[in-house]
């Protein structure tokens, strides 16, 4: 393993002993559990130090060890924006699409191989602004998708602007004066439109999320989870909130499990409380489940079954 | 006896602090040596007290660190007796 700890690098140049080296003793390189669904040369990634994406990456990774699912009937489709980069640090069959139109190219990687477990990563930015309209009418036709919206508050990769999801009061690149539109609150907008699995977590809560994707694995239909994660460049930083330490230990203090809890009454606001928790599980015919019904319905025996797509 | 062991790829750490605020048992401290990025990587201080659990590993958002449940004698010890 090429990068595993370098004991030359820890010694130290100048000579004095500010560093105890025998406690650094790890010249026994350990695999990392998620090293395998990573692509490793292009590491270390892109993101701000203390950034939650690569922590919901990693308990992404491990809801895909915990659920054994074949990644070879896996793909992972990406919008643009800081999340967007997921699908290029990932070892999985991935796909970096235009802006907002993560959904979209999914929908049709759905259509065409049925067999394939599609999960869309991109952000809040992505997903519920510029592909605002796409997100409510798959979630409307209820397509197998798994979504995971990692949430930072803010468009990161521009340089900090008002983003739908941005609470009241905060100050932005383009609200210098303070944000005072409305926000989305994404659960109840998903719910509206017909999602049959909404959850939110924060970055805070590895191990529930990871549970929480191993469970929309098993789920048909539209799956939406929704990861409220530290952006310390330009949302932290803008607001005087600190650093992403600060960040986790503010989710820590203000986060609530209520699983179950109505979405209408777990909106966002700038300090308040976090809700977070599983609050919707229901089960809903999905869309390629209805397509069939009708055409079978309409059609008689003149309706075939689309087969298997071959890639050649 | 430590129950497991921390392994730390220095050259990825961006020194967020993570790993040593939300690990349970405090084995870990950021160090006072710089990586090549000029980050504080963390070490480990009290290796003694690692539990093996892996939730620095969970939480680290540059896949930089992740800890392993070293394997107790206690595992042998059932084998040799099976095999008396």
């Amino acid at each position: 393993m090429t990068d595993c700890l370098n004991t030359d690098l820890l010694d130290d140049p100048l000579g004095d002993d500010r560093l105890n080296t025998d406690l650094l003793d790890n010249s026994i390189s350990v695999e990392n559990p998620v090293e395998r669904f990573l692509r490793s040369d292009r590491m270390p990634h892109i993101w701000c130090p203390g950034c939650g994406i690569g922590t919901t990456v990693n308990s992404f990774a491990r809801a895909l060890i915990e659920s054994k699912i074949d990644l070879g009937s896996l793909a992972l489709v990406s919008g643009i924006g800081c999340t967007g980069r997921v699908a290029g640090y990932v070892k999985l069959d991935s796909f970096h699409t235009t802006h907002g139109r993560a959904i979209p190219f999914a929908t049709g990687l759905k259509l065409a191989n049925p067999k394939l477990n599609v999960v869309v990563y991109s952000g809040d930015g992505d997903l519920s602004a510029i592909g605002g309209n796409h997100l409510i009418h798959a979630a409307r036709r209820n397509i197998d998708l798994k979504v995971i919206c990692v949430n930072n508050l803010i468009y990161a990769m521009t340089g900090g602007q008002t983003a739908p999801t941005t609470p009241d009061h905060s100050t932005t690149s383009t609200n210098p004066y303070g944000v005072f539109e409305p926000s989305f609150n994404l659960p109840h907008l998903v719910e509206a439109a017909g999602a049959v699995y909404v959850a939110r977590w924060t970055t805070f809560h590895v191990r529930q999320l990871a549970r929480s994707i191993s469970e929309a694995f098993k789920k048909k239909g539209f799956s939406f989870i929704e990861v409220i994660s530290p952006c310390p460049t330009l949302y932290q930083r803008r607001n005087k909130m600190g650093d992403a330490l600060d960040a986790m230990k503010f989710y820590k203090e203000k986060s609530k499990i209520r699983h179950g809890a109505p979405t209408s009454e777990v909106g966002m606001t700038m300090t308040g409380e976090i809700i977070v928790g599983k609050f919707v599980d229901r089960e809903r015919p999905d869309y390629q489940t209805m397509m069939k019904a009708q055409y079978t319905e309409s059609l008689g025996e003149r309706f075939v079954e689309p087969t298997e797509m071959v890639c050649s | 006896m430590a129950k497991g062991r921390v392994s730390i790829v220095v050259e990825r750490c961006k020194a967020c602090g993570f790993c040593v605020e939300f690990c349970p048992s405090h084995v870990l401290a950021l160090s006072s040596t710089f990586n090549s990025k000029g980050y504080h990587p963390p070490h480990a201080v009290h290796p003694e007290k690692c539990s093996g659990c892996d939730l620095c590993g969970m939480y680290c958002p540059d896949f930089a660190i992740c800890a392993t449940k070293t394997d107790a004698p206690k595992k042998a010890d059932p084998a040799k007796e099976g095999d008396k």
